[in-house]
């Protein structure tokens, strides 16, 4: 291991414990050398994108092969994929033959662009709907191909479902968020939730300082409180149900609302829905809506650090890696009882859980006015994320499928008693099923 | 050497164990298809939803136990059969279709007490789900029992979870590992066997375990490490 790799692991030692680097070493060993090829559609903005930067390095570090490759398309491309998106997660959206048609095309020329990088592979772990079409135009592979679903699949609008379970079922095996978010399909749909990575700029620790400016170069009050939601421009996330909560929780108690968020290359419909958010927030005392550039990380962080109360209220969401974010920060959060939120808000320990915006204003009068349940709140959140949600505990389930899918998805695998792994380039010439 | 003589069991190999939950797609609307389904979930269904969750992403000091007392509860509202399921101590089943027929017969002679039960619908249906536990060797190694307490802070809570909780499905007398492995020694090692018996894996989270053990133990092991001494230089 050279001086970098075992700098990185220390560091993360440091945060998650040295008991959860050292399970990830013990587990990586028996993957030593193993290529793995990570494939999605966006380099910047967004969960996925923002994983991947983290956790390439880290099994790098741990002694895999590991790449990342992005997808190019047009922009119709990203139009359509955003409408996959959306019926994925249950919206009825209108797609023609052709619209199908593109879509394979640009993973057909994906597939050929990289096709020796995927077929050499031991592992290929393809990132939601965009790329997954690449399986179909790739003969003859070596390695295990893994579909890594982000998004929330519980009630997909049939024909987008349909179009794409073609190619799904191709895959040695899926990952879901959450059970409730997976299909029948005719391989092992392993649970994995995401996570975050405590040293990025999102979530490293700023001075006071440094959020005191960052506030101040917003044009917001440091000395008033503070009710944050950061995400994308999404009618998914319901920016309008939050300025609504604002409102009338305001007739009550005196703060600001800031409704936050970036764009990602593979989202076009952002500007649209930001063009709403910012007609609802006209004429609304002490609203501020910020669209942000993808790598406003810095400011992301500095204004969930400076709140009092983060709010996710999303009427559907895969997981909710703001909600994570704001939690490691120590803040009480509400979120919307939906998806992955569910899991991270433990309704009265580390935040409220809220199903109209009515619920929302409440639960922002109850936390600003009890400030020692919110820092209480926000304490444990801290550690429920340290235990649960770090990109550590992540790298580790995904080393730890990655030995199960090559030892057949037993119940119970005691590595000592199996030897070496069978993944494709540890055994030549083997096709690995 | 006194390790001969004391007819030493062999080193305690510390192992750790990284657990992967896979979604079955199967799911349960109401206390019919729960029994319904239960009668041919996988076996590793059962494992899952009564002990992974030390392992999975939850909260100190939950109110249920295990999933099917808290989904009970939570979604279809039946309080009566949740504090029944919720009561079922797992590690007392030797076995674990021992288990699952005692879950269903519990739901069962519920839907009998009110018909109107068994069709109650839940707006968030259970999700079967079983588990992968892969599971391998720490190289830790120890010769004895008063070594616990100095390695046990570097356990990691898959480490906890395999030798305290599973091991109880895998030991005949439901022990958990350290327990088994230490009375193999004389019985001067009897009142740390006893101390490691208060751990009710039940109500404790992993990290909890290792925070009780950590705390009771050390005290007693400066007790045990006198008692090596004398061993060794019979």
């Amino acid at each position: 291991m050279n001086e970098n790799s075992a700098h990185l692991l220390e560091r993360y030692a440091h945060v998650a414990g040295a008991e959860a680097v050292a399970q990830m070493r013990q587990l990586a060993e028996r993957l030593r050398g193993a290529r793995v090829v990570h494939v999605n559609s966006t380099a910047y903005g967004g969960g996925v994108a923002e994983i991947l930067h983290s956790m390439v390095p880290l099994m790098q570090a741990l002694g895999l092969e590991v790449s990342w490759e992005v997808i190019q398309g047009p922009p119709e491309f990203f139009e359509i994929t955003k409408s996959f998106h959306h019926g994925l997660q249950g919206h009825r959206v209108s797609l023609t033959e052709k619209d199908f048609q593109l879509y394979e095309e640009v993973n057909r020329r994906e597939a050929e662009r990289l096709e020796d990088k995927l077929r050499e592979a031991d592992f290929v772990i393809i990132h939601d709907p965009q790329p997954a079409y690449l399986i179909k135009y790739v003969p003859r592979r070596r390695g295990y191909w893994i579909w890594r679903c982000h998004i929330d699949l519980s009630r997909p609008f049939y024909s987008v479902w349909r179009f794409l379970e073609k190619v799904v079922v191709r895959y040695h095996a899926s990952i879901f968020s959450m059970p409730e978010f997976s299909q029948p399909l005719p391989h092992p749909q392993y649970v994995i939730p995401p996570s975050i990575d405590p040293f990025t700029e999102k979530n490293r620790d700023l001075s006071p300082e440094e959020v005191f400016e960052t506030l101040k170069d917003l044009g917001l009050d440091p000395s008033r409180p503070l009710v944050v939601q950061i995400s994308r421009f999404d009618p998914f996330k319901d920016p309008i149900g939050v300025i609504r909560a604002a409102e009338l929780a305001r007739k009550f108690v005196s703060f600001q609302l800031v409704l936050a968020g970036g764009g990602a290359a593979d989202d076009p419909e952002g500007d649209r829905v930001y063009q709403e958010v910012i007609r609802a927030a006209k004429g609304q005392e002490d609203v501020y809506v910020f669209k942000l550039p993808p790598d406003a990380h810095r400011t992301i962080n500095a204004l969930q650090r400076a709140a009092d109360i983060v709010i996710q209220k999303s009427l559907r969401e895969g997981f909710g890696l703001t909600v994570t974010e704001a939690m490691w920060k120590g803040k009480p959060v509400i979120g919307g009882a939906t998806g992955g939120i569910r899991m991270q808000v433990v309704n009265h320990h580390t935040g409220f859980l809220v199903h109209t915006p009515e619920g929302a204003a409440l639960r922002i009068r109850y936390l600003l006015f009890y400030e020692e349940i919110r820092r209480e709140m926000g304490h444990k959140a801290r550690e429920f994320v340290r235990q649960n949600f770090l990109i550590t505990r992540h790298v580790r389930d995904y080393l730890a499928l990655m030995l199960s899918v090559c030892m057949g998805s037993p119940d119970r695998l005691e590595l000592e008693a199996t030897g070496t792994c069978a993944w494709p380039s540890a055994k030549p010439g083997e096709p690995p099923l | 050497m006194a390790e001969e003589k004391l007819n030493h069991p062999g080193p305690f190999v510390v192992k750790d164990c990284a657990l992967v939950s896979v979604s079955t797609g199967e799911k349960a609307f109401t206390l019919a298809e729960l029994a319904e389904k239960l009668k041919r979930i996988d076996r590793s269904c059962v494992y899952h939803h009564f002990w992974s969750r030390h392992l999975r992403p939850s909260f100190d000091h939950p109110e249920f136990h295990n999933d099917f007392a808290a989904w009970v509860h939570m979604e279809l509202r039946d309080r009566v059969l949740a504090e029944r399921l919720n009561l079922i101590a797992p590690q007392e089943y030797n076995d674990i279709e021992a288990l699952r027929e005692t879950l269903i017969f519990l739901i069962q002679e519920r839907v009998f007490e009110d018909e109107h039960l068994g069709w109650r619908k839940a707006e968030n249906p259970f999700y079967f789900v079983k588990s992968q536990l892969v599971i391998f060797d720490t190289g830790l190694r120890l010769r004895w029992p008063h070594e616990i307490a100095d390695v046990l802070e570097t356990f990691s809570p898959g480490t906890i979870f395999y030798h305290f909780i599973d091991a109880r499905r895998r030991h005949p007398e439901g022990l958990d590992d350290f327990r088994d492995w230490i009375r193999k020694f004389p019985p001067d090692f009897k009142p740390l066997e006893e101390l490691i018996a208060k751990v009710d894996p039940f109500f404790l989270s992993l990290y909890e375990i290792r925070e009780f053990l950590i705390r009771h133990i050390r005290s007693f092991c400066a007790k045990m490490h006198a008692v090596r001494e004398t061993y060794e230089r019979k």
